[in-house]
C-alpha cells in the first residue's frame, strides 16, 4: 500500500512531464487500434466468409465471364449442395463519390447461401417478386437514408444505360462481421435487358457461388468442378471464399504492410519517448535513490520503483488510449462509409493495445532501473549538495 | 571519556581512491574507538577526510584496508546485501540537506525505514508518531517537506534516523544548512538523544560551536588522526 501511494506521487510529482507524456502515449495507443481496426476492416470479408461456400470463377481471369449453362453441370458434381451466380454491376449512384457494391443475382438461390443476410420474410417475398427491385444492407441504406419503396437509379458503367430499381428490403447482418453495404438486385433482370439491347453479352455471369455440405471436403469439391470445364474455352478456377476474398485483400497487401510498420513505430516512437522521461525522473532523484539506499532499501526496491512507476503511467496512458479509441473508430467508421463494410475495434486489438503499452512501460524502464540499482550511495548522496 | 567496551572499533584503516594510474591516499592507518553512548565530533579542514571516516563507519563505502567492528560486526567484510540489512538494523542517518523524499509527509518519511522491519502497519503508524512527538513535530505530521522550515525537516531527519532504534546515528554536518539558532536546535536534539536515550552519534562538521555539544572532539588532516580531545 505504501509503495503504490509512493508509485501515485512519484508518477505524478512533474504534472506537466508526466501529463505531456501521457497524451503521447494516449495518442499511440489510439493510433495503433486504429491502424490495426483498419487492417482488420481489411480482412473483414475474408473473416465473414463461409466454410460452406465456394466461388468459381474464369481460370482466365476474373474479368472473363462464365457461360450460365455451367449452372447445371455444376450443380451435378458430386458434394455440391446449391448454386448461385452473380455479376459485378459496377453501377454509378448519383456521382461516383458515392460507391457502393452491386451485384445482380439469381435472388432466391443467392439469399438461400447468404443465411447470414436477415431479411424479414415480407421484404424477401416482396424482393423475389419484383423483378425489378433490390435489396440492401442495413449500413447502405443508412447511409443515403433510404427506405422500402425509393427508387434507386444507377448508372451503368459496365452494363450501359441507367437503371431504376425499387428497394424491396433492407438486411440486418447475423453479427457484427456481415456486410451491410452491399446492394443486391436480379441478375434475370439485367440479363434480359441485355438479351434486347447486347446480345452477346446475355447469358454469362461473373462468379458461381457453390453450398457444399462439408467443409473438409472443400478442396476435392473444388477439382471435380474445375475438372467439369478442363480444355474448354472458359476453364474455370474455383476456390473456397475465404481464399476468393484473400485473393482481392492480397492486391493491397503492400498497404497493409505499411500500415503495420506504421503502427509498430508509433509504439516504438513512444517506447522512445517514454525511455526519455523515465531516464530524466531517474537523474533528478539520483539523491532520492541514493538516500534509500542508505537506510538499506536494496538496489530491488529501486528497482521496482522505477519499473512500476514507468508501467502505471504507461498503463494509463493505454488505458486512456484504449477508451478514446472506440469514439475515434465510431468517427472513422462514419467518415470511411461504405469503403469498409464492417469496422469494428476486436478484442485482439483491444488487448494488444494493453500489451503494447505495458512493453512500452517495462521497456522505458530498463535502463534507468538498471544506473539507478547500480549508483554508488556516496555520489549519489553527493549529488545533493 | 566512556569506560565501556567500545561500540565502534576501527583498526588500521585505510581507504584510497584510483583516479586512472594514480592512487589518492585519502585515509592512513587511522585507529578510532567510540563508546557506546558517546557523541563524537569529527572535525578538519576540507579533504581531510573526515566525510570519507563517516561513510566507512555509515558502511555506506568500502575501505581499502582495515577493520571497522561496529556492535562486535567487522562491516568491512559484509556483502552489499548483507551491509544493506545491517544500515538498515543498525545506522541512523542525517544528513546536511535533510534528504527528505518530498512526494511524502514528514510521517510518511519517518516511517520509509519502518519498511524494512517485520512491524505491522498499527506498530509502524504508532512508533512514527512517538518519534515525532519526540522531536515536537505532533503538529506537522502531515506537512510535505516543502511545507516545513529547514529546521523542522532537520528534526524530521531525526525522527526518520531514530525511528527504527539504531545502534549508532551518523549525522553530516546536520547543521551545515541552518542559521545559527535553528542549528542549536538541533544539536540540543541531537544531545537530547544521546543524554536520554543513549544514542551513539557520530557527527561530521566544520563548526566548532556545533562540534562543542559533542563528547569528543576528532580532528582529522591528510586522512591522518591528528588530534582527540574532550569537547
Amino acid at each position: 500500500m505504501f509503495l503504490l501511494r509512493l508509485l501515485l506521487k512519484n508518477a505524478f510529482r512533474h504534472k506537466l512531464r508526466t501529463g505531456l507524456t501521457l497524451v503521447g502515449l494516449v495518442v499511440a495507443v489510439c493510433a495503433f487500434g486504429l491502424l490495426r481496426t483498419i487492417v482488420d476492416a481489411w480482412y473483414a470479408g475474408v473473416e465473414a466468409s463461409s466454410s460452406t461456400r465456394l466461388v468459381t470463377r474464369s481460370a482466365t481471369s476474373l474479368t472473363f465471364p462464365l457461360p450460365l449453362n455451367y449452372a447445371q453441370r455444376i450443380r451435378g458434381v458430386d458434394g455440391v449442395s446449391a448454386i448461385s451466380w452473380a455479376n459485378w454491376f459496377g453501377g454509378i449512384y448519383i456521382t461516383e463519390r458515392n460507391f457502393f457494391p452491386q451485384f445482380a443475382v439469381d435472388a432466391a438461390s443467392y439469399l438461400a447461401l447468404y443465411p447470414e443476410y436477415v431479411l424479414p420474410e415480407t421484404e424477401k417475398l416482396g424482393f423475389l417478386r419484383d423483378r425489378q427491385g433490390a435489396v440492401v444492407g442495413r449500413k447502405l441504406a443508412d447511409k443515403f437514408g433510404w427506405k422500402v419503396g425509393d427508387q434507386i437509379p444507377l448508372r451503368g458503367t459496365i452494363y450501359p444505360g441507367t437503371w431504376n430499381f425499387t428497394l424491396r428490403g433492407i438486411w440486418d447482418g447475423v453479427d457484427a462481421k456481415t456486410d451491410e453495404s452491399q446492394m443486391l438486385f436480379h441478375w434475370a433482370f439485367v440479363n434480359e435487358s441485355l438479351r434486347k439491347r447486347l446480345s452477346g453479352r446475355s447469358d454469362y455471369v461473373g462468379v458461381y457461388i457453390v453450398g457444399i455440405n462439408e467443409p473438409n471436403n472443400a478442396a476435392l469439391i473444388s477439382q471435380r468442378v474445375d475438372a467439369q470445364f478442363k480444355n474448354s474455352l472458359a476453364e474455370t478456377l474455383t476456390e473456397t471464399e475465404k481464399a476468393f476474398q484473400l485473393s482481392f485483400v492480397s492486391m493491397s497487401e503492400a498497404i497493409l504492410v505499411a500500415i503495420q510498420a506504421v503502427s509498430l513505430i508509433i509504439i516504438i516512437i513512444i517506447m522512445a519517448v517514454m525511455a526519455n522521461t523515465m531516464t530524466m525522473t531517474a537523474r533528478e532523484r539520483l539523491a532520492e535513490y541514493a538516500t534509500l539506499k542508505a537506510l538499506g532499501f536494496s538496489p530491488g526496491f529501486v528497482v521496482q520503483l522505477l519499473f512500476g512507476e514507468s508501467l502505471l503511467i504507461a498503463l494509463i496512458g493505454g488505458v486512456l488510449g484504449l477508451v478514446l479509441t472506440w469514439p475515434m473508430a465510431s468517427a472513422f467508421g462514419a467518415a470511411a462509409g461504405t469503403l469498409f463494410p464492417v469496422f469494428q475495434i476486436s478484442g485482439l486489438t483491444m488487448a494488444l493495445q494493453v500489451l503494447a503499452a505495458a512493453v512500452v512501460g517495462v521497456v522505458a524502464a530498463v535502463w534507468p532501473a538498471w544506473r539507478m540499482s547500480r549508483i554508488d550511495i556516496v555520489a549519489g548522496l553527493r549529488h545533493v549538495g | 571519556m566512556h569506560a565501556a567496551a567500545p561500540l565502534i572499533r576501527i583498526r588500521q584503516l585505510n581507504k584510497a581512491y584510483r583516479r586512472g594510474e594514480q592512487v589518492i591516499p585519502v585515509l592512513t592507518n587511522l585507529d578510532l574507538e567510540v563508546a557506546p553512548g558517546e557523541f563524537v565530533a569529527l572535525m578538519g579542514p576540507s579533504g581531510s577526510g573526515k566525510s570519507t571516516l563517516l561513510n566507512l563507519i555509515a558502511g555506506i563505502d568500502k575501505p581499502s584496508g582495515g577493520t571497522i567492528e561496529i556492535g562486535g560486526v567487522d562491516i568491512a567484510t559484509l556483502s552489499e546485501g548483507e551491509l544493506a540489512d545491517w544500515r538498515a538494523q543498525n545506522v541512523g542517518f542525517v544528513f546536511q540537506f535533510y534528504n527528505l523524499i518530498p512526494v511524502l509527509t514528514a510521517f510518511e518519511n519517518v516511517e520509509l525505514p519502518l519498511l524494512l522491519t517485520g512491524l505491522s502497519s498499527r506498530q509502524r503508524r504508532e512508533r512514527t508518531a512517538a518519534v515525532l512527538d519526540l522531536v515536537g513535530l505532533t503538529d506537522r505530521v502531515e506537512h510535505y517537506p516543502n511545507e516545513l522550515s529547514g529546521g523542522q525537516q532537520q528534526r524530521v531527519a531525526i525522527a526518520r534516523a531514530l525511528v527504527s532504534d539504531p545502534l549508532l546515528i551518523v549525522a553530516d554536518e546536520p547543521t551545515g544548512d541552518l542559521d545559527r539558532v535553528t542549528g542549536e536546535e538541533v544539536l540540543l536534539l541531537l544531545e537530547q538523544l544521546v543524554d536520554e536515550l543513549g544514542k551513539t552519534i557520530v557527527m561530521v562538521t566544520h563548526d566548532p560551536k556545533a562540534a562543542s555539544h559533542a563528547h569528543r572532539m576528532v580532528h582529522l588532516e591528510k586522512g591522518v588522526l591528528v588530534d582527540e580531545v574532550p569537547a
